[in-house]
């Protein structure tokens, strides 16, 4: 029996994949808003930047358990390394969609550039999803009943974890630093030399603020005990990297163009305090209580303020930060319908195939029923 | 710019040069035909009109690629597509681009464009017809030029030239030569009689390479990994000798 939830994600998987392949005939005039003075839209705004950031959970949770020994968080390791994996199959989906010769996405690998951050971003791209993919693959070889390939994945599991790791710091960092070339471009409200470390160290509060939220989605979904303990622990430390992440945004903030800059008003100062007072203000005070800390709804909503915060700033960051430069010669850019649901299905895809794996895979080998 | 008569003969010789066809345009209420650089125009003569005590002071501006002589465009793009070339032009090769267009994030100019209606799209901006310098010949719009408006030669050549010009008219150009500095300079620069900024060339161009600004981060990449190894390596020792010392205690 399907819910009408899953119904519904269907459908707009269906409509979505349709237009994919409307896009893929007809061109990216046909189908999105994008024009010469805004060459990059929703897809790499949202889909890309959003789907990498939300995958940081998988380098956290893996390296916690893997490297530092964290075995409380052991039941989380598997959904967070499927989040990760999915995230990166996914924001891979937008970028073929992106690209004006998708069947060339693989020259980066044979043809270098050391000198291009993309370039920096595409090897990382490469080896990380196969990195997770190997992380990954214990889930299905267990299903299999391949047994040997299951011990032979667990023999090399902490150093592919720390490959992972490693590549994954890099990679959030240089999806920051691909903005580094545009400081006659980018609002000064966003524009700092330390945007790659501002971008790992936002990817790292989403992450956990998604590790926690599947956590508790899927334990509703799958009627299994949600863990109070591994959902306090998780926010306790998010409490500490949104407390960093504000003290640098405030500190580079006021370096550039100083604290009144975000007071100014106007579209992109609005947005930069959207995203500062909503996304990062409110839930750090309301993550900072150790009372609130144990209540399963007020941590779920202070998650979900963080998740949005992050895709807005990757969004702001790509697109309003850019704006005021870019529609100086008239143009504007409002992403079509087209990119809209097309962005939705590739959310929608992403929710399904982990309601896929949660079902056919053993995706939650220690939870405790609660019947 | 005080040569320019607006005849529009370099944006039809760069057409015809390069085969590219026609595009069905509006009138705008402005001279200015068509209102951007598009995939089939690499190069347009913008009209600027200004107003000086109740009389019309016109200002042509030839727009296409600057070919900076550090150019942004290449340094970012992933697969070399883009390349700065020995002889001055930075040139497009159609064999590697992937179409990210991080080209066109990145130009600081908002040069490169796109061939948004084609399934297959390039990326498109003028060659500096380096098909031509190969053969020895000027550039089409150079050539065409009927007011040598372009004075087209070696760099240094080129600069000597635009810093004598303004040294041996006192008072006929603004002391700002377009290009020397912009962007780290290009292979392009222009001198005005009217100061730039009042004349639509876009302003508060960073004034250095700006492919350091990235590679001051990919440098520091490898030392960046090898911090993460390190305390990922350490982190790993450190937790299991502690988890060993607790079982013994």
């Amino acid at each position: 029996m399907m819910t009408p939830f899953t119904v519904l994600l269907l459908l707009v998987i269906g409509l979505g994949v349709i237009l994919m392949f409307y896009r893929l005939a007809n061109g990216l005039g046909a189908a999105t808003n994008l024009n010469d003075d805004f060459p990059w839209g929703l897809w790499i705004g949202f889909d890309l930047l959003g789907g990498v950031a939300m995958a940081a959970g998988g380098f956290l949770i893996a390296g916690a358990v893997y490297l530092l020994n964290m075995k409380k968080y052991k039941p989380i390791v598997r959904p967070a390394i499927l989040t990760a994996f999915l995230g990166y199959l996914l924001a891979v989906l937008a970028l073929i969609l992106d690209l004006g010769q998708p069947h060339r996405i693989w020259h980066p690998a044979v043809m270098w550039q050391i000198k291009s951050v993309m370039w920096v971003v595409a090897m990382h791209v490469i080896f990380y999803t196969m990195t997770l993919a190997i992380e990954f693959s214990p889930m299905l070889y267990e299903k299999l009943k391949w047994q040997k390939a299951v011990d032979f994945v667990n023999k090399i599991i902490v150093p592919i974890v720390l490959f992972g790791v490693m590549l994954s710091v890099l990679h959030q960092s240089s999806l920051g630093a691909v903005y580094l070339i545009v400081p006659g471009k980018l609002k000064a409200l966003w524009n700092t030399s330390f945007l790659p470390y501002l971008f790992l160290v936002s990817a790292v509060m989403m992450g956990l603020s998604m590790v926690s939220l599947e956590t508790t989605f899927s334990g509703k979904a799958f009627k299994h005990k949600i863990n109070m303990g591994i959902i306090s622990g998780l926010a306790k430390g998010n409490l500490i990297v949104i407390c960093l992440y504000l003290i640098l945004k405030l500190f580079f903030l006021a370096k550039g163009p100083g604290i009144g800059a975000a007071f100014v008003g106007g579209k992109a100062a609005n947005m930069f305090l959207l995203e500062m007072v909503a996304g990062v203000i409110i839930p750090l005070a309301m993550l900072a209580s150790g009372n609130l800390r144990q209540n399963l709804n007020s941590v779920t909503t202070a998650n979900i303020l963080v998740v949005g915060g992050v895709l807005l700033n990757r969004i702001n960051v790509s697109i309003s930060g850019l704006y005021g430069f870019q529609s100086a010669t008239g143009a504007s850019y409002w992403p079509s319908w087209i990119e809209v649901i097309v962005t939705l299905a590739i959310v929608a895809l992403g929710i399904f195939l982990f309601k896929l794996v949660a079902k056919y895979l053993n995706l939650f080998p220690e939870a405790e029923m609660e019947y | 710019m005080t040569r320019c008569i607006g005849c529009r003969g370099c944006q039809t010789a760069c057409k015809e040069w390069n085969e590219l066809p026609a595009r069905k345009t509006t009138f705008k209420g402005e001279y200015t035909n068509p209102i951007r650089l598009n995939s089939d125009t690499y190069t347009r003569i913008r009209y600027s009109e200004k107003d000086d005590k109740g009389r019309p002071v016109w200002s042509f501006i030839k727009e296409q690629c600057l070919h900076c002589k550090d150019p942004a465009c290449a340094s970012v793009c992933p697969v070399a597509a883009l390349t700065k070339s020995a002889a001055g032009p930075v040139v497009y090769d159609y064999d590697r681009c992937i179409g990210c267009r991080y080209c066109m994030l990145a130009c600081p100019f908002r040069i490169p464009t796109y061939e948004w209606e084609s399934a297959r799209p390039w990326v498109q901006k003028c060659s500096f017809c380096s098909e031509r310098i190969k053969d020895g010949l000027i550039p089409a719009c150079v050539k065409v030029c009927p007011t040598t408006t372009m004075f087209y030669g070696e760099d240094r050549e080129v600069m000597a030239e635009a810093k004598k010009r303004i040294a041996d008219n006192p008072g006929k150009y603004v002391n700002h030569i377009y290009g020397e500095k912009e962007a780290g300079g290009t292979s392009w620069i222009y001198i005005s009689n009217v100061p730039f900024d009042q004349l639509g060339f876009t302003r508060n161009v960073p004034q250095i390479n700006l492919s350091d600004l990235t590679w001051d981060y990919i440098g520091k990449v490898p030392a960046l990994f090898g911090v993460v190894f390190v305390a990922g390596i350490g982190g790993w020792i450190i937790t299991r000798r502690n988890e060993a010392e607790s079982k013994e205690g």
